[in-house]
């Protein structure tokens, strides 16, 4: 199994009329992502793509049982997007949006805490990222889809276009992808590093675990922790940003060093204290797996 | 988006928090007819820039005569002040703030943050104010005190007396530290902010307190909703090279080496800035073009890279997504054909229509050099750099 999304996973997409939307829509079909409806408020009865397009989500996920989401809408109404999905019974959702405003996350997130238990909570990865991806099977985002082989290695990245210099890398050396996951470059994510390998150390399907994390923020000391404690599958990691000067924002929201313990080196260092294999720089990301995996 | 103190305190007094009377100037003349209004025989005269650090630069002094005052201006206005934040060229003085001098009993410090290992919004206080708050967290971290804000609810007022209490505060003054902290918090809710800092926050001798200093700054990506806030923008507080690139849209920042880079994603850009150090040469800029960057953006971009003295090489890296290599690639050969670049260029292109990219770049018959990989791509930029200048 990967994990999150299959090529049985019924999928919703919250912004399909739009311009955006309606271009990676025909991408994530053509990839054969089992895509069943579109929400577009003000156009329910209509057909999109040879998609029936509803109102609500709500109306959406009765008439289709749609399981999963993918946001296309722009971040003043993003925020909005991700509680109807999760009000609207959507069991994974991806929102791709970048500039969703960080007190509109704080709310969400405390949303969807509130309104369920652990077991019956939405899982939301992003926003500000590439989505999700399990080769061979479906694509919830916005990645080149043929640059990632099928296989046994889990991938996780708050940097999209690092995500696919990983992948290629890897496909180069023949080691394939079990499930690729973005969590976004924003500060406060839908799920931590910590919240998604919970799930690969579940998934039988994957062998191993690479996660790409950048300066700002306390994820990857929090994973490096989690891996000690709780892992029993190897873990390697790059961590992008030893040149950015510290107290600058470096393109993504959430990299920034404001704090001790967030600069890059600092994290390569709580990385490799904990046993993960770190790699020396961008171009080693594929071969630090294999030398992982022993390939 | 960071604002100067003086917009800060103009903004948390709108809120009722209490703050010296005080007024902005932009010239000799203009700060001392404001000590003048504001009466008195000594005033305190800050240069106001976006850093912190200022007192310890110089930048803030006591002044007891119209004479000190102008003595000050003079020295500052329409200079760069240099502080241990703002990098070796310093920040342009253009604004200058007088305030009454306060009589203090204690210094305090209180700063409200969105932190990102709770998710909520956290309120910090220590009894150590007047230092850098790093300093004391390594050094007595049991002088810190915390509290976190239920997203929704809000900030209550019996949270906001728990967190005064612990400052050791006189009876008569918790109170109006009480309130004083229930409207800070306000006004960090109301204004899409993501830092509010008032070090010192002090207490008087009347045992009310003050906040003496004041340190604010704003979520980019709501100010779209904050227009009050977004006129708080002050230009002359960033590098050119980055207005510029605001002007296009572009994410830039400026740094110190000499090989230009242009690369789509914030997280391979930072990559690829590691990538270039380790390969022997030095970045000197980030530069995120986004996600479907058209030719004309591209070549935006590189005149953009281009307009920085410093820069001897340029290294394209591009992995597209929703990018194309067809579209980047013209973008290139528009630029070539529209001026002479007479530093080495080198372009790596992966990813969609990456073959048509590395066709147009060919066909165009222009001095391009082409790398495969990230890594060929750093190696052979630093190697060309090398070459051209002989370093």
């Amino acid at each position: 199994m990967s994990i999150f999304i299959n090529e049985k996973t019924p999928v919703l997409i919250q912004g399909l009329t739009g311009r955006m939307g309606s271009f990676h829509a025909q991408e994530m079909i053509d990839y054969g992502t089992n895509v069943v409806a579109g929400v577009t408020p003000g156009k329910g009865g209509t057909t999109h793509l040879g998609r029936p397009v509803f109102n609500t989500v709500k109306e959406a996920v009765a008439s289709t049982g749609a399981e999963a989401s993918i946001i296309f809408v722009p971040p003043a109404y993003a925020a909005d997007g991700i509680m109807e999905a999760a009000e609207g019974g959507i069991k994974y959702c991806v929102s791709i949006t970048d500039g969703i405003p960080t007190h509109d996350m704080i709310r969400v997130k405390r949303y969807l805490f509130a309104r369920a238990k652990p077991e019956n909570r939405m899982i939301l990865t992003g926003p500000n990222c590439a989505g999700t991806i399990s080769p061979g099977k479906a694509m919830l985002g916005i990645m080149p889809g043929h640059i990632y082989k099928q296989g046994n290695v889990g991938l996780i990245g708050r940097s999209g276009t690092l995500g696919y210099e990983a992948a290629s890398q890897m496909k180069e050396l023949g080691i394939g992808i079990s499930t690729g996951v973005g969590i976004g470059g924003d500060p406060i994510n839908g799920s931590s590093f910590v919240e998604i390998l919970k799930h690969f150390e579940q998934d039988d399907e994957t062998e191993a675990v690479l996660i790409i994390g950048e300066i700002g923020g306390p994820q990857e000391a929090e994973a490096a922790e989690y891996f000690q404690k709780h892992m029993t599958k190897p873990m390697s990691a790059y961590i992008a940003g030893l040149t950015a000067p510290p107290g600058r924002l470096m393109g993504h929201a959430g990299a920034i060093v404001s704090t001790s313990g967030e600069s890059a080196a600092e994290k390569v260092e709580i990385l490799q204290d904990a046993g993960i294999l770190v790699s020396p720089t961008p171009s080693d990301m594929g071969a630090t797996m294999a030398k992982l995996l022993k390939v | 988006m960071n604002i100067h103190e003086y917009q800060a305190k103009k903004l948390l007094a709108q809120y009722g928090v209490p703050v010296p009377r005080g007024g902005v100037a932009h010239s000799a003349t203009g700060a001392i007819y404001q000590a003048n209004e504001l009466g008195g025989d000594k005033w305190i005269v800050k240069a106001q820039v976006h850093s912190g650090a200022r007192g310890k630069a110089g930048g803030v002094k006591l002044c007891k005569s119209p004479k000190e005052i102008s003595q000050f201006c003079d020295k500052f206005l329409g200079n760069n002040l240099v502080t241990n934040q703002t990098g070796p060229e310093g920040k342009m003085v253009s604004s200058i703030y007088v305030e009454e001098a306060s009589d203090i009993l204690k210094e305090l410090y209180f700063s409200i943050v969105l932190d990102r290992a709770s998710q909520k919004v956290t309120l910090v206080v220590s009894t150590e104010g007047g230092m850098d708050i790093e300093q004391v967290a390594e050094e007595m971290p049991e002088k810190i005190n915390k509290i976190r804000i239920d997203p929704s609810v809000g900030m209550q007022p019996f949270q906001a007396r728990q967190l005064v209490f612990t400052l050791g505060l006189p009876n008569e003054a918790i109170g109006s530290a009480s309130r004083a902290v229930m409207k800070c918090y306000r006004a960090f809710r109301d204004t899409d902010a993501n830092l509010l800092e008032i070090n010192p926050l002090v207490l008087t001798s009347g045992n009310k307190v003050l906040a003496l200093d004041a340190k604010m700054s704003f979520d980019s990506n709501a100010l779209y909703r904050r227009p009050e806030i977004f006129e708080f923008h002050d230009k002359t507080q960033q590098d050119i090279r980055e207005i510029n690139a605001a002007e296009h849209d572009l994410n830039y920042i400026g740094l110190e080496g000499n090989i230009g880079c242009l690369i789509n994603g914030a997280g391979l850009a930072m990559a690829t800035m590691d990538m270039i150090q380790h390969a022997g040469g030095e970045p000197a800029n980030f530069l995120d073009i986004g996600g479907g960057a058209s030719a004309q953006r591209v070549a935006t971009s590189i005149e953009l890279v281009l307009s920085d003295d410093n820069v001897e090489a340029i290294l394209v890296n591009i992995f597209a997504g929703i990018n194309r290599c067809d579209w980047v690639a013209q973008g290139i050969v528009d630029l070539l054909n529209s001026r002479d670049v007479d530093v080495p260029l080198v372009v790596r292109l992966s990813g969609t229509n990456v073959e048509k990219g590395r066709k147009i770049l060919k066909d165009s018959g222009k001095k391009v050099i082409t790398a495969e990989t990230l890594s060929d791509a750093a190696h052979t930029v630093v190697a060309e750099w090398k070459k051209s200048t002989g370093k």
